[in-house]
């Protein structure tokens, strides 16, 4: 048996033919107040040893994924004439961004097993353990459904360009309703649909300036915080009173 | 120009929200109510996260309702000893509102009493208005003009003991009722995440039998304590009052209440009142029709966490 198996890494080990070199238009994205999301160019090359193997299918994909939250996703129904929340699921674990962007069609670059184990397409991202309600995928599939609809998660079939089997580019559009954190970006390099190498690099995405000052003074001083709000709201309603009456004597 | 607002964490239209908080403020200054009835459920709207929403619109009442109250100040039209009797029921009612909430919270549901809440009492408070007022501009056209004849009867709220002297408002009654109102609201205040003027004007009028033109500034004198209280309170427990968003809102809020102040002084008490009915009736009907109306998006989206 373990013969068998030193057999396969040997078989498995000279697959690694081809590699993935990477660079980032930007390796950080710094929230400001200005903040209107932002392009992320992901562009590399296939490194190799020798030729490319023109029989099998070359298929490149890239994810960039955001911190994964817990989501609790409502159901309404009709009681007693009014729509309220009845049921309820909670997912585990949802990225707050999910972007995926392929060089081809999905069902062609990627192999539904390979899928499973690298956790690629959105419905495999989202873990949903011990959901109480029998069709907790109806759940799941709202809420891939109404953060598609805010362009937090991105299906791009197709828009990773391939430049001679070599060159690959590709951007992702990051929105503005974006929240802090390490995002991942994850390079996939395939072959009729088996991923040959991956490369993984995180891009930090943090607020920055004022808008940086305000949360952390909201959250470790929130007293004087609560205290300069109120100082604000009370100055500019006497400077709009006061400013009317020299307007109008 | 989009703006990124730090708390809420979304990016939003800035000229949209100064708009917003003008269109609020002067409705505020008009009437004297805080605008939160209004303002919040817009927040929601446009996808400010409803905690934020709350916990903002508290910060931005105070605001706009300071800038109301100095400018009926001037004009010597609020009731210091009325409003700081209203204070006091309304800082114990707030007190007692935030622990109902909690409790209501820990049951689930929260979200939909809240909305009842308002479908009640807008349609309520609103109707009665409409009807009262309509009958006092009919009165008024029939009669040509002569004086409407006062609404001050005696009821049995003169009849209650600790009768107190408020000159500014020409009564003599019991500190009791008064208070009373100001826990009411208070309570309504912090469940509905309002300045609760929108219930304290109409129980002013008819409740109590001020004179109109007191019960603008006084409510408005009362509010600013109230939703300061409510903004710290928010601030320290949730951390979710949104000083950018407060900002955008105030600006235009704050200059939009000088002109309601305004326009409000150059209109019939009867006229204003109807108003004011009308549109508490139109966010009524509105909130009644989603729930009674199938939403296009049964599921929705909340933060997970162990509850």
């Amino acid at each position: 048996m373990i013969r068998w198996l030193a057999l396969l890494m040997l078989f498995a080990l000279p697959a690694k033919a081809e590699e993935i070199v990477l660079g980032l238009s930007r390796d950080e994205v710094a929230i400001t107040a200005t903040f209107e999301g932002s392009d992320i160019l992901v562009f590399g090359a296939i490194k190799r040893e020798a030729p490319a193997d023109a029989d099998s299918q070359l298929g490149v994909i890239v994810t960039i994924a955001g911190p994964d939250q817990p989501v609790m996703v409502r159901r309404k129904d009709r009681r007693l004439g009014i729509w309220v929340n009845t049921d309820a699921v909670e997912v585990d674990a949802a990225p707050s961004f999910y972007a995926v962007a392929s060089s081809g069609p999905m069902r062609d670059v990627l192999k539904d097993t390979e899928d499973l184990r690298h956790r690629i397409t959105i419905p495999r991202i989202i873990r949903s353990v011990g959901a109480e309600i029998d069709n907790s995928l109806d759940f799941t599939n709202a809420l891939i459904r109404i953060r598609a609809g805010q362009e937090l998660y991105q299906v791009q079939e197709g828009a990773v360009s391939v430049d001679q089997e070599t060159l690959f580019r590709t951007a992702i559009t990051l929105p503005a309703n974006l929240t802090e954190g390490d995002y991942e970006a994850h390079i996939f390099l395939t072959r009729d649909g088996v991923v040959v190498d991956d490369y993984v690099t995180t891009i930090p995405v943090q607020k920055v300036g004022l808008e940086r000052w305000l949360y952390n003074l909201a959250h470790d001083n929130a007293l004087i915080y609560g205290l300069m709000s109120l100082a604000i709201a009370i100055a500019s309603g006497w400077l709009a009173s006061a400013a009317f009456s020299l307007l109008r004597p | 120009m989009q703006i990124y607002l730090p708390i809420a964490e979304v990016s939003v239209n800035a000229f949209l929200l100064l708009g917003l908080g003008g269109i609020v403020g002067i409705l505020s200054g008009m009437f004297g109510v805080g605008g939160g009835f209004l303002m919040t459920p817009l927040l929601f709207f446009i996808g400010i996260p409803p905690a934020v929403a709350v916990a903002t619109e508290a910060n931005q009442i105070v605001a706009s309702s300071f800038s109301g109250v100095l400018a009926h100040l001037k004009r010597k039209t609020v009731d210091l000893k009325m409003g700081t009797v209203l204070l006091i029921g309304g800082l114990i009612g707030s007190g007692l509102g935030i622990i109902i909430f909690n409790y209501l919270k820990s049951l689930g549901q929260v979200e939909l009493l809240v909305q009842l809440c308002y479908v009640v009492f807008l349609g309520m408070i609103g109707s009665l208005m409409f009807l009262e007022s309509l009958r006092a501009i009919r009165r008024a056209g029939q009669s040509g003009g002569a004086p409407v004849p006062t609404r001050r009867k005696h009821n049995w709220v003169h009849n209650l003991p600790f009768k107190m002297k408020f000159r500014v408002s020409g009564l003599y009654i019991s500190v009791i009722p008064p208070l009373l109102v100001g826990v009411l609201v208070g309570i309504l205040a912090a469940i509905m995440g309002v300045g609760g003027g929108f219930i304290m004007v109409p129980a002013m009028i008819y409740l109590l039998g001020m004179p109109t033109k007191v019960v603008v500034g006084t409510s408005l004198f009362q509010i600013i304590f109230v939703t300061a209280f409510t903004t710290m309170l928010h601030a320290t427990t949730n951390q979710t009052v949104d000083v950018v968003l407060a900002v955008l809102l105030l600006v235009g809020g704050v200059i939009g209440a000088q002109i309601g102040t305004r326009i409000g002084v150059k209109m019939k008490a009867e006229q204003l009142r109807i108003l004011l009915a009308i549109m508490v009736l139109a966010v009524c009907g509105k909130l009644a029709f989603d729930l009674l109306v199938m939403p296009a998006e049964l599921y929705s989206l909340g933060a997970g966490g162990h509850s």
